[in-house]
């Protein structure tokens, strides 16, 4: 007779608390004719010739396994692209790696640089995986909350405040998922002044590097005096619209890169080859598509900012990802409450911002990653909730008054 | 004609789709609706717009399902008014949609719809060959319509296949 199967399992992996996300979806995709802002990913299908490369890389029979870090061909394409796009320089042989995601980039950094007990700072709002990844390494994450006031902008004081003598490394988002929050280079340069005073790591997760409406993008890493303390994570997911398609990639100095490729090797072998193939094209010939996307997600980032706005939904401009982050505080409701109350009212799916960290409490994520026709029919469902919670009030502050 | 940024913007959001309404495009556009009601005007009066046009799958439509044919022509051009006098003569019958002036083997390319066959023959025999410059006439019908203007027709791409909520 086996013992409860409660027994048997990991004490770490039992005490990680479920995603909000994970929740949200269930309830979500229990209800038919659902308008989503809640989706984390492009609208977009992939490109055609990238899909097309990779039914030819099928179609040719390349179905083994790769090198462990991936196609050299695909990191020269990566480490070309990243040297045009964003004037940093890694070895193609030794300081790139091809990953499942983004998500399998961090995992394998925090694997690769984590002691039991090493803090890694995370700034929240928050991206959902990267405190659950620093715990399952072994390390501390330590939430460092932003603020709306400058636009969840992270500022050196707040890093001050958060550093202990365990603190490792520094996890950096921007854009950032879920406020769309993007650091110009100033910003950056402010940060790194701490990061080298304290001698930190900084993981720096570009994955929307691509999308950014205002500013050219600045690299952590091509910050003065970063490179060296810089683990570049990026992929194809969101600026190539191939998230299904499980390819990211990291680049960093080659003593890290060195310990991540062991960990890649006994855990994955590699990423998928035929996809690697798409990965390829999408480097070489695709811009004039990315662009074109981008370009859709800056008009509607424009449209549902200044409508969630007009409806009375405080919400900043960021500026990148396909997200927005407008305050429900004036409604009293916690953003949980909110979310649930619009999904069942009003058929529009949202995310909570407590899915995202403490500081996300009293906010909603929307995605504007959906057709402009989808969007135009959300905000009028949104408006009409918020009116129909405005009456509500109107009625309870009339019989109150009444008595 | 060169463009603002701007205006260029608004016409490929018009490009995609006309409906959307000036106010919601100039949200999107981060302008005014005064401004951008100025720029549709203006695109409509330098015939930078020069319709709006709905692309109809009448394939779908029973009853109304149209002969469609791509007749290639070849003139020869009259003396002092080249090609576009020829041209004008054609395009001006109402059954002929399209009408461009081509290199190579033949010189106009038509594409002129009808209800039946032989509304298309008679077009052909009575209306297009007697025409005086008209050599030689080669008619090629279409059998379906992939995609128009850019359109894939039919295609159900618009389907969303993502989960409602994902990280
Ligand atoms: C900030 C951030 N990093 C990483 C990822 C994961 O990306 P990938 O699909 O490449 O694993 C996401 C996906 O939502 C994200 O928002």
């Amino acid at each position: 007779m086996m013992k409860e199967h409660q027994h048997y399992l990991s004490g770490m992996v039992k005490e990680l608390k479920p995603s909000g996300i994970r929740k949200f979806f269930d309830l979500a995709a229990s209800i038919k004719g659902v308008i989503s802002l809640g989706v984390g990913e492009p609208d977009f299908i992939t490109p055609w010739s990238i899909r097309e490369a990779a039914i030819l890389s099928l179609e040719e029979g390349y179905t083994s396994y790769t090198a462990n870090p991936g196609l050299l061909e695909l990191r020269q394409e990566i480490s070309g692209y990243l040297n045009k796009r964003f004037g940093v320089q890694y070895n193609p042989v030794d300081q790139v790696i091809v990953t499942a995601g983004a998500s399998q980039a961090i995992d394998l950094t925090f694997r690769a640089i984590l002691n039991p007990g090493d803090e890694v700072l995370i700034i929240e709002p928050a991206f959902v995986s990267y405190a659950p990844l620093v715990t399952l390494a072994g390390g501390k994450p330590i939430p460092v909350s932003t603020h709306p006031s400058n636009g969840f902008k992270l500022t050196p004081e707040q890093i001050e405040n958060a550093i202990t003598t365990k603190t490792k490394a520094i996890l950096l988002c921007s854009p950032n998922n879920p406020t769309g929050t993007y650091l110009n280079k100033e910003e950056l340069t402010k940060i790194a002044g701490v990061v080298e005073k304290h001698d930190l790591l900084v993981i720096s997760d570009e994955i929307y590097a691509e999308l950014t409406y205002d500013d050219e993008y600045t690299s952590f890493a091509s910050i003065e005096g970063m490179y060296d303390r810089t683990i570049l994570i990026n992929g194809f997911s969101k600026g190539f619209a191939m998230t299904g398609w499980r390819l990211g990639f990291l680049a960093a100095p080659q003593p890290f890169t060195e310990q991540m490729v062991k960990i890649l090797q006994y855990t994955t072998m590699c990423a998928p080859h035929m996809l690697q193939h798409g990965a390829i094209e999408a480097l070489r010939n695709t811009y004039h598509e990315v662009e074109s996307m981008r370009r859709s997600y800056r008009r509607r980032r424009n449209y549902i900012v200044q409508s969630l706005n007009s409806i009375g939904l405080d919400c900043h401009t960021p500026g990148g990802a396909f997200y927005v982050f407008p305050s429900i505080k004036k409604t009293g409701m916690s953003s949980e409450q909110f979310a649930e109350e619009l999904l069942l009212a009003e058929k529009v799916a949202v995310v909570p911002g407590s899915a995202f960290g403490e500081s996300g409490e009293g906010y909603i994520r929307c995605s504007y990653a959906t057709s402009m026709e989808q969007l135009q029919e959300a905000m009028q469902r949104i408006k009409r909730f918020m009116d129909s919670l405005e009456s509500k009030e109107n009625r309870v502050q009339e019989l109150s008054t009444n008595n | 004609m060169r463009l603002s940024g701007e205006e260029l913007e608004v016409l490929s959001i018009l490009e995609e789709n006309h409906r959307i309404p000036v106010q919601d495009i100039a949200l999107m556009v981060n302008s005014s609706v005064e401004d951008v009601s100025a720029i549709i005007k203006k695109l409509e009066d330098e015939k930078i717009i020069v319709s709006y046009p709905a692309l109809i799958d009448w394939s779908k439509v029973a009853g109304e399902e149209n002969i469609v044919a791509m007749i290639d022509v070849k003139v020869t051009p009259k003396r002092g008014v080249g090609f576009d006098e020829v041209a004008e003569r054609i395009y001006r019958f109402p059954e002929v949609t399209s009408l461009y002036l081509m290199s190579g083997a033949y010189d106009l390319s038509i594409t002129i719809e009808g209800k039946t066959m032989s509304e298309i023959a008679r077009f052909v025999s009575e209306k297009l060959s007697t025409i005086d410059n008209v050599i030689s006439t080669t008619t090629h019908f279409m059998l379906k319509k992939y995609k128009h203007d850019g359109v894939i027709f039919g295609e159900n791409n618009d389907r969303d296949r993502r989960m409602v909520v994902s990280p």
